[in-house]
């Protein structure tokens, strides 16, 4: 290893708006090192790559690579001085061939002759010296995830790129191609390349880092060589201090959950083309309980709350609302009484055009309740403007939504009085089974309170709130259990009391809990635990 | 330069973006009287006149919107779903010959059933052929993600050439000279005169009802919230529950329909018969005129009668000082352009770029 | 019909005449191809026709050469587009509309112009337009009676075809245009400026659009007359789907159209049909919107067509 650093960040600090999402930030990279960036998303580590990268500007701070000042928000300057990036998400334009795809930019525009020839040389060259096979002349779109990750990395190679970026690379990858990858990287490392491998799963960190830094909320809370550190201290510092779980502000169900669960999968596989997959998952949520599905984001939650929203179907096992099997459409999960609560407000909870008084109705169109009486009314959908007014004054006033008239459209609300909104529509009759998807990202303290008082209450009447979220400090405030997603399996779901801040640091990270899975509810046979 | 968006639709900006829309349009078109050597003024209030003047020039004005008023309500209900129906000259066409089709093809002894009833189903048979037109794009659309922009626009094609090989062959007039045009619709089935010495018909009144009821079916009818809801946001739309692909379909069989009625309205208001050139690009006109008005029923028929105005009056305009009558085109033309841009000008403001990046 | 039919094929005059029809179709199909390989539907195509006819026959007019028309007719026909491109890329408004008034506009510009240029003419004046090509041509065996009665745009258009391929697949910019068109993304993280490639391919669409319909006046015959254009804009927007957004397949759709529009012509000449010639007219769009739903099953069309791209999404 050279003395020198390739790369060298000093005190690089970016904002967006009120969130710090990088903190003086300073490391340094050596030729033939692999450095891992660990931490849960967004904690920091995508936008301190693309400043590297050139697609931010940083608002304080420097970079330099090989000993010069990067210009920064200039890709170009990057990619000319060394850098490449991998990028999680590929770039890759599938009607393309691979040759193409590897050449594109290369050469200036006003060129008339292509050095087809030349460059497939290169690319040739570098597959072959790492080990990465490749067919120029193959089209994108026919290959497999874990081929088109070569070609990303095929790209940079190319470019003669000696500080290369590879952002969560074994995101959509099977073990046997994530091993390949891991080969692979040997040989750059064993050829004076130097790594960033940005990673939340503590395994292939360990195996393949030389030296780790740890991010948390945008500070580097840990810095240390892998030799060095142990799972436990690196779980511990991703996750942060965890307070003592404040008691909950709402008594739970009298006598605890029980009864028959509402919401029950049983050894439920999905597989979704570029989306992380489902294997094998299987919970159960009863009556008057809250179960939380902690984890990074990319390791199937997607997919699952998907799944539970009604709008896809699993490939295998079984899934029941009420003891139901529900058809799939987003229509019979409504009508049968599921409250959803998605991720993306604007985008898919509500109709961000239509006013505060039409998205009080708009999940319920048809419901004679919406609809003016009589025959030829409701056959011809006439809507009850004064009932649905009615409807949307009850959940603005219930919910404390800050609003200046019932006629704005919805989209000019704040972001939390969008989400209260939802969930006083959602919460409005009163459900049975409710799925709430990152209920609370984004949203002033206030808001997140609110939202969590309401999900206590629910318990308390007897709902099943099933409640997927990466912020581990509202799981801990609301959840009775908790169970943790990684690489698409679902761990056992413990008792929040069972799981500390190290224990659920490395079920995130992949380390599964030596426990043995503790009861499950009423109906659940032996549940999978997490396969490492 | 580069556009932020704004949080809340501008006020002000609302109100002045179609008056500079305006303004713009008028000095361009200025420049272009100028250039045939007509004093501006002038020539501009002959428009209005011609236009708008007198009780023939409103009664034209109100017979060449009719048409338009239809078409720009079949694209403004589409477009508003998020179906681009560049089809409805094609709809139009059909329309007509269906209408056309059940009002005269029977040799005077209407299939032995009264008037009233064949009135009726003459008027069904222009709507439903429009219809068709228009769902097999929009189903194609729905199942096959086929981009509905091509499909409707070769329809208008083919849908074209069919009326050619029925005025050449089954639906063609024997008694007609030269050009070929089709039987001719009964007498007793024509939209009646709405007022002696003009050619203003009840087609008209047919099309002022469409807008209101389309403009009822928007505001207080499910279906018409589904419909924005769909074309605003389709992923909102289908995690609430909507059913996108059905609410697409009903949207096209709506829009078809008033579409293929436009053509029954001229056949059986206007000309009496089907002939090739019937449509001066009605469907076209349509698409801009449903741009004008916002997608908004209402304002649709306001933006027909505003077109259609400048349209006549241009005829009589010309006579008068010789600026050559396509100004009118090249009028409604570039309202539509800046209007698209000043509609911009709602949504996001002008602000100066900073250095680099985000 | 069908010793007709076989006389007809076997004579010069049937195949410079589907030449001749398929000329305006060629290059404007390579236009709207340019285009659209670069992720933007250009419906300008009609108007950009009709104002690239009135532009090139007019520079004759008025006493230049037949190529200063044409490439007047080219530069107006890139002017309509940097039009295009402006809205539809810099402000990124609505495609279809903007399109749509672009065609309506240049339409009713270039009548407009043409009415105040000849306010009071009884027959459209003339010009004298492109003779057949002949000399040398004349000998090639076999095709030589045909290539020889062509003139020189038909076989520019010809060669449009492979020029254009060649660009596409072999250079860097050809390259540069189809990555704008499948993935902006990866296009700008290589370095490339999306807005600019998008706008510059426009642009040249359009003047090949413009000469298409310079075609029209100044070699299929020699004067502007209204309704001139009469669809075949829309017809080369088919036909870029028809040809899977590839060159050599649009050159053959186009061809394919010259045919059964040359067939149809002749055919109405002699006697009874067993279908009407409405039909077989009808063919190459029905075949257009087959090749549609078969394209979009496949993907093959380009991915980034039609979706507006601003700089700094992800």
């Amino acid at each position: 290893m050279q003395t020198e650093p390739v790369l060298r960040l000093q005190g690089v600090t970016k904002r967006f708006g009120a969130l710090l999402a990088n903190d003086d930030i300073s490391l340094s990279l050596h030729a033939g090192e692999v450095l891992a960036l660990l931490g849960e998303n967004g904690a920091g580590k995508s936008t301190l790559v693309s400043i590297l990268f050139g697609h931010y500007v940083a608002d304080a701070g420097t970079v330099e690579a090989f000993g010069k000042r990067l210009p920064p928000g200039d890709t170009r300057a990057a990619l000319a001085a060394g850098i490449g990036m991998v990028h999680q998400h590929f770039t890759l334009a599938e009607n393309l061939t691979v040759l193409e795809n590897v050449m594109l930019g290369l050469e200036p525009l006003w060129r008339l002759r292509s050095r087809r020839q030349a460059v497939r040389e290169q690319l040739l060259r570098a597959a072959s010296a790492y080990g990465l096979q490749v067919d120029p002349a193959a089209r994108v779109a026919s290959l497999s995830v874990g081929e088109r990750q070569r070609v990303e990395i095929l790209k940079a190679l190319v470019r003669g790129s000696r500080i290369l970026i590879l952002d969560e690379p074994t995101a959509v990858l099977t073990p046997q191609e994530s091993e390949s990858l891991f080969m692979t990287l040997e040989k750059f490392t064993a050829s004076g390349l130097a790594l960033v491998f940005i990673s939340h799963k503590l395994d292939e960190v360990m195996r393949v880092s030389d030296r780790i830094v740890v991010l948390k909320h945008g500070r580097m809370v840990l810095q240390a060589r892998t030799a060095d550190a142990t799972k436990a201290s690196l779980a511990e510092a991703m996750v942060g201090n965890l307070a003592q779980p404040a008691p909950s502000t709402a008594a739970p169900i009298a006598g605890g959950p029980a009864g028959q669960p509402l919401i029950e999968l049983e050894r439920v596989s999905m597989t979704r083309p570029g989306h992380a997959a489902l294997r094998d998952v299987s919970l159960a949520v009863l009556p008057g309980e809250i179960l939380a599905i902690a984890g990074v984001a990319g390791n199937g939650q997607q997919s699952l709350a998907r799944l539970l929203s009604g709008e896809l179907a699993p490939q295998h096992g079984r899934l029941r609302v009420g003891g139901k099997r529900l058809p799939v459409g987003a229509r019979h999960w409504i009508d049968a009484g599921v409250a959803r609560i998605p991720e993306d407000r604007l985008e898919t909870g509500v109709i961000g055009d239509a006013s505060l008084a039409d998205n009080a109705a708009a999940h319920r169109l048809r419901d004679p309740a919406m609809l003016r009486g009589g025959w030829l009314a409701r056959r011809l959908g006439v809507l009850d403007r004064d009932r649905i007014r009615s409807e949307a004054d009850r959940i603005v006033r219930s919910f404390d939504v800050r609003h200046v008239s019932l006629s704005q459209p919805i989209r000019t609300l704040s972001g939390g009085n969008v989400q209260k909104f939802i969930v006083g529509r959602e919460l409005a009759r009163e459900p049975a089974v409710i799925v709430a998807n990152q209920p609370t990202w984004g949203l002033d303290i206030g808001a997140v309170a609110f939202v969590h008082q309401q999900l206590m209450q629910a318990r308390r009447r007897g709902a099943a709130v099933l409640l997927i979220s990466e912020d581990l400090e509202e799981i801990f405030a609301i959840a009775d259990r908790i169970a943790v997603m990684y690489d698409g399996r679902l761990s056992a779901g413990m008792p929040t009391a069972q799981w500390d801040a190290a224990r659920i640091g490395l079920a995130m990270a992949g380390d599964s809990p030596a426990a043995t899975p503790a009861t499950m509810g009423q109906g659940m046979q032996g549940t999978e635990g997490i396969g490492t | 330069m580069r556009l932020e968006r704004r949080e809340t639709a501008s006020r002000t900006a609302l109100v002045l973006a179609p008056l500079a829309a305006i303004g713009v349009t008028l000095l361009v078109c200025a420049l272009l009287v100028a250039w045939a050597g007509a004093p501006v003024g002038r020539t501009y209030l002959l428009l209005l006149e011609g236009g708008f003047g007198s009780r023939f020039a409103l009664t034209e004005t109100l017979t060449r919107a009719t048409p338009l008023i239809l078409t720009g309500l079949a694209v403004a209900v589409a477009f508003r779903a998020r179906l681009f129906n560049i089809g409805a000259e094609g709809q139009f066409y059909a329309g007509a010959l269906a209408a056309v089709a059940v009002g005269g093809l029977h040799q005077g002894t209407g299939f032995g059933l009264p008037d009233s009833l064949l009135y009726g189903l003459m008027v069904l048979a222009a709507m439903g052929a429009g219809a068709l037109l228009l769902i097999v794009p929009a189903w194609l659309k729905t199942r096959l993600a086929v981009d509905e922009v091509v499909t409707t626009l070769l329809l208008n094609f083919v849908a074209l050439l069919f009326v050619s090989a029925m005025l050449d062959g089954p639906m063609k007039d024997p008694t007609a000279l030269g050009w070929p045009q089709s039987v001719a619709i009964k007498p007793e089935l024509e939209f009646g005169r709405l007022l002696e010495r003009s050619r203003l018909h009840s087609g008209f009144l047919w099309a002022i009802g469409a807008a209101l009821v389309l403009q009822w079916i928007n505001r207080a009818t499910a279906l018409g919230f589904e419909m924005s809801a769909v074309g605003s946001n389709p992923r909102a739309a289908s995690f609430l529950g909507m059913r996108v692909s059905a609410v697409m379909l009903k949207t096209a069989v709506i829009s078809g329909a008033l579409a293929g009625l436009a053509g029954a309205a001229e056949v059986a208001g206007r000309t009496g018969y089907v002939t090739l050139d019937m449509s001066p690009g009605y469907g076209y006109t349509g698409i801009v005129i449903a741009m004008l008005a916002g997608l908004s029923p209402l304002r649709v028929v306001v933006a027909a009668i505003f077109v259609a105005g400048i349209l006549v009056g241009a005829d009589s305009m010309s006579r008068v000082v010789g600026v050559p009558n396509y100004i009118a085109d090249v009028i409604v033309a570039v309202s539509l352009l800046t209007m698209l841009v000043a509609s911009l000008l709602v949504q996001y403001r002008l602000r100066p770029s900073r250095p680099t990046g985000t | 019909m069908m010793p007709d039919l076989l006389d007809t094929l076997g004579t010069a005059t049937f195949w410079v005449a589907v030449l001749r029809i398929a000329t305006p179709l060629i290059l404007g199909t390579m236009g709207v191809l340019l285009c659209e390989r670069a992720g933007v539907l250009n419906l300008g195509i009609e108007g950009i026709m009709v104002a690239g006819a009135f532009s090139g026959w007019f520079v004759v007019f008025v006493g230049n050469d037949l190529w200063v028309g044409v490439a007047a007719a080219a530069l107006v026909g890139a002017a309509f587009g940097l039009l295009h491109g402006w809205l539809t890329v810099t402000l990124a408004l609505s495609q279809h509309v903007s399109g749509l008034g672009i065609t309506l506009f240049a339409t009713s510009l270039s009548y407009y112009s043409y009415r105040v240029l000849f306010p009071k003419v009884s027959s459209p004046p003339t010009i004298t337009p492109f003779g057949e090509m002949h000399g040398w041509l004349d000998s090639v065996p076999v095709v030589g009676p045909v290539l020889a009665a062509l003139t020189p745009l038909t076989l520019l258009a010809l060669a449009v075809a492979p020029v254009l391929a060649w660009l596409l697949n072999r250079t860097p910019a050809g390259l540069a245009l189809r990555a704008v068109g499948e993935n902006p993304a990866a296009a700008e993280s290589a370095g490339i400026s999306v807005g600019a490639v998008r706008i510059a391919a426009i642009a040249a669409g359009s003047a090949l659009m413009g000469v298409a319909g310079a075609f029209l006046t100044t070699a299929a015959f020699n004067a502007f007359f209204f309704n001139m254009v009469n669809g075949r804009g829309w017809v080369c927007v088919a036909l870029v789907v028809f040809g899977s957004w590839r060159p050599g397949k649009a050159l053959l759709g186009a061809l394919l159209f010259g045919f059964f529009d040359a067939l149809q012509l002749r055919l109405a000449q002699s006697a009874g049909d067993v279908l009407p010639y409405q039909f077989w007219l009808m063919l190459p769009f029905v075949l257009s919107i087959l090749a549609l739903i078969a394209v979009s099953r496949k993907a093959a069309y380009p991915q980034a067509l039609m979706k507006p791209w601003r700089k700094g999404e992800r």
